[in-house]
């Protein structure tokens, strides 16, 4: 005795295949169009600003007369908030991972790691604010002569900001590696203190330093709170203490401006843009690669 | 020899052990001192006419209730648009692709898109959404630019949530003679739907908050009006709050705490469905 | 003759994990396969109902005849192929779903319009299961014990009406007791199935099996039928592996 079927339809079967493969290319899309339009637009305006001037020159000037391009005084206010924030960010976030993933009690666990989720999701405007109206009149009394806007109080946020993400992602590498290289140090007679600087952190080490870069290239691209809290005075300075401006608090700027359309001002812009892109991009590219390259050696 | 010093080591253990203890539970205060320094600028703000109001001049008359309703708008259609397209990506890639370079490389692509600053989101959303297609600052471009923006978040740990479906369910399936789509459709969507709802939740969390990438395409505006179509123009709670908190006065910046009271209501009620799910998700089908 | 192998050579990438493979299988016998774990025993059996399609890396050379057929023809869909020949798995895999839906959903989605209700219980009687279930029908299939569930999978494949059940290791995951109500049932079985056991256990290929395939590293070094296999086996290799001096 056979049960009788019906015949499916193999047409369906690769209707939907094809379906699923056209959402998936949607996101090469994306990349494409993202890179098309940085690229033309930056195109037109590296035909009138010779892109020396632009990646070397130390005045940013390009919305009054008489004006000048030179990128480095926003590219210094980037990377003043970059450090400053993985100053605080990477070691912390360091230490509550081993903390969570070697000390803590499950107990424990279970609460830090929802309010490291909370911290995680509260939206970067909130953090600005927070950084505007608490973190910079504290630091107006220790140090009196610090602006109003200032890049320390913008790193100390935007380092609060991206601690969470250091924390659970170095928290994932050292959870990864495996049990039986940990009892093999305890079986050694070695204090957790030593499994952890001797096994662990060396076993779990790509992982660590993709979520350090991870970390950093999302601080390069942090726009909210530094635009509310860093200032808007591009400024070619190292004090911490002075109002700066980031490249994306720039871009911010003018869009909030009644620039208009197609000029020279306004395609500055995409060659901003252009500039992020490519770092955080080759950030991102770094931390995939050495977290792939790691993800081998235990699978 | 073996020398006995392990009473020095055992002490440097403790001492670390309670260092990163303190630091890890201090660390965490912070949210608690942002938690109370907002909610004490801005309590004396709250009320129904502060949900009832527009935006205004006056601090003591701003309210919230264009940025409320622009939220939930751009939210409807965000989940519209990104999640049919993120979990159906997320699918493909984690049950019908082939692992060759061509996979590789949308796999790469996508885990660098969802680095890319959400402020270049924005500028590709003013580029395409309001230009080229001309949709100027309407809820509508806004839905779109920040559908792209999610949509690596969302395919990610959709597929997170698929790959955590046994194998051996999928095998059960096949050798009682079933097609792929049917596998999936009847077995690895039902198990991964708790996983995939929360990682839908936690992404339409951070599209509630963002805020760069819409006042790049202009919704920074004085909207004193609620969105009735997807074309008019648009605020969000976040664009409100960015806008009362730059502004100088100190009042404002009480509206402003006000703001972000609501902000993080809705945003820990989405919180608290996504920590249920998982949970739920976890104890069911644990084997 | 029922399902026949020939010239047979299974690869993973550039790894051989079947050497040229030539074996009869009788039609409504068991036939278990022994080995060494390593030497091919799944390989060789999930590749009967093409169960490897899924492993990227997995190809064949040389052919696998069902109904005189080479099932790795270009014209057949293997989806099809899969309702003639079933399988069971190693660790008992039912659906998250009830014990009804487990049963009836393979002959569901292929398009059976029959009457379901019999078809479950038939199924679930023949896997010796029916007593145990038939008032919880609509219970979880994860409810059940470790050697129910396994019986469930049995029905589930039952369910099908196919021609041959593959099982997998079946009792490797299951306790003394599960085991034998187990090989009780697959000796029951083989009056209306072609049944190939891939089994670790030596003495349970003894105990339910007509015919024996001992594969060792890729090859099949003995095959024969299993009371003559045990008592007097022809090659070195098998006696050293069934009286226990490797393996």
């Amino acid at each position: 005795m056979k049960l009788i079927f019906k015949r499916k339809s193999k047409l369906k079967e690769i209707f939907f295949e094809k379906i699923f493969a056209l959402c998936s290319y949607l996101s090469i899309l994306t990349t494409v169009l993202i890179i098309y339009i940085l690229a033309t637009e930056s195109f037109q305006f590296f035909k009138q600003i010779p892109i020396t001037d632009f990646l070397f020159g130390t005045h940013w000037e390009p919305l009054l007369e008489p004006k000048s391009f030179g990128v480095l005084p926003l590219l210094f206010g980037t990377l003043l908030i970059v450090i400053g924030s993985a100053l605080i960010s990477i070691p912390l976030g360091l230490i509550i991972a081993i903390y969570l993933s070697q000390y803590a009690s499950s107990k424990a666990r279970r609460i830090i790691k929802p309010i490291l989720e909370i911290l995680a999701g509260i939206p970067t405007v909130v953090y600005g604010y927070f950084a505007l109206t608490f973190i910079t009149p504290i630091i107006r009394i220790i140090f009196p002569d610090a602006e109003i806007f200032n890049a320390l109080s913008g790193s100390i946020v935007v380092g609060i900001m991206i601690l969470p993400m250091v924390a659970s992602l170095c928290d994932d590498a050292l959870q990864a590696v495996p049990k039986s290289l940990k009892q093999g140090g305890y079986a050694l007679g070695t204090t957790s203190f030593e499994v952890i600087k001797g096994i662990l952190i060396p076993s779990a080490f790509s992982g660590i330093i993709s979520s350090f870069v991870l970390a950093v290239s999302r601080a390069f691209g942090e726009t909210m709170a530094v635009t509310l809290a860093a200032g808007a005075t591009p400024r070619f300075t190292i004090n911490p203490l002075e109002s700066i401006q980031t490249m994306t608090a720039y871009i911010v700027q003018v869009s909030l401006g009644d620039t208009p359309q197609g000029g020279i001002e306004y395609q500055t812009i995409f060659a901003v843009a252009g500039l992020l892109f490519i770092v955080t991009l080759m950030m991102n590219l770094f931390s995939n690669y050495i977290m792939h390259k790691y993800r081998e050696v235990y699978d | 020899m073996i020398k006995n010093n392990l009473k020095n080591r055992k002490k440097i253990d403790s001492i670390f052990k309670v260092a990163s203890k303190i630091i890890t539970w201090s660390s965490l205060v912070v949210l608690a001192v942002l938690l109370y320094h907002v909610s004490i600028t801005g309590i004396s703000k709250l009320s129904l006419d502060f949900l009832n109001n527009f935006p205004s001049r006056f601090p003591h008359k701003a309210g919230i209730k264009s940025a409320l309703s622009g939220s939930i708008w751009m939210l409807t259609f965000v989940t519209l648009i990104s999640v049919p397209i993120g979990v159906l990506s997320a699918i493909y890639l984690e049950e019908y692709s082939k692992k060759n370079r061509i996979t590789r490389f949308v796999e790469i692509n996508i885990a660098n898109l969802a680095g890319v600053p959400s402020i270049v989101y924005g500028i590709l959303g003013l580029a395409i959404f309001v230009r080229f297609f001309q949709l100027d600052r309407s809820v509508l471009a806004g839905s779109f630019t920040m559908s792209l923006l999610i949509l690596p978040v969302i395919i990610i740990s959709s597929r997170e949530a698929i790959r955590a479906v046994p194998k051996s369910i999928r095998l059960g399936a096949y050798a009682v003679g079933a097609t792929k789509y049917q596998t999936i459709r009847h077995h690895v969507i039902p198990i991964a739907l708790p996983g995939i709802l929360t990682g839908v939740i936690l992404s339409m969390s951070r599209a509630i908050g963002e805020t760069a990438p819409l006042i790049m395409i202009g919704a920074l505006t004085y909207v004193a009006f609620v969105p009735e179509t997807v074309m008019d123009p648009f605020t969000t709670l976040p664009i409100q709050v960015f806008n009362w908190a730059s502004r100088p006065q100190a009042a404002f910046h009480e509206v402003a705490a006000a703001g972000i009271i609501i902000l993080l209501i809705v945003l820990l009620f989405m919180n608290a469905i996504a920590i249920f799910l998982r949970n739920y998700s976890n104890k069911k089908y644990d084997f | 003759m029922i399902l026949k192998t020939k010239n047979l050579n299974l690869f993973y990438g550039s790894t051989k994990a079947i050497n040229n493979c030539n074996i009869n299988i009788e039609k409504n016998k068991v036939t278990a396969i022994i080995g060494p774990s390593g030497c091919g025993k799944s390989t060789l059996l999930r590749s009967m109902n093409r169960m490897n399609d899924f492993i990227d890396s997995f190809s064949i050379k040389g052919e696998i005849l069902f109904d005189e057929k080479n099932i790795y023809d270009s014209k057949i869909d293997a989806t099809e192929l899969r309702k003639s020949i079933g399988m069971v798995f190693q660790k008992p895999n039912p659906f998250p779903k009830s014990i009804y839906e487990n049963i009836i959903w393979g002959p569901k989605i292929n398009g059976f319009e029959g009457d379901k209700d019999k078809l479950v219980e038939e199924s679930l009687k023949d896997a010796g299961l029916w007593d145990e279930v038939k008032n919880r029908l609509n219970d979880s299939a994860l409810s059940l014990s470790g050697g129910q569930q396994q019986r469930l999978c049995i029905a589930r494949a039952i369910a099908m009406k196919p021609n041959i059940i593959l099982m997998d290791e079946p009792c490797s995951a299951l306790d003394p007791k599960s085991t034998a109500i187990i090989e009780t049932l697959i000796k029951k079985l083989r009056k209306n199935y072609t049944i190939l056991i891939v089994t670790h256990n030596m003495q349970q290929a003894a105990r339910v099996s007509d015919f024996t395939l001992f594969l060792y590293e890729g090859e099949v070094i003995e095959f024969g039928d299993t009371e003559h296999l045990f008592r007097n086996p022809k090659n070195k290799q098998t006696e050293d592996y069934i009286t226990g001096r490797f393996g």
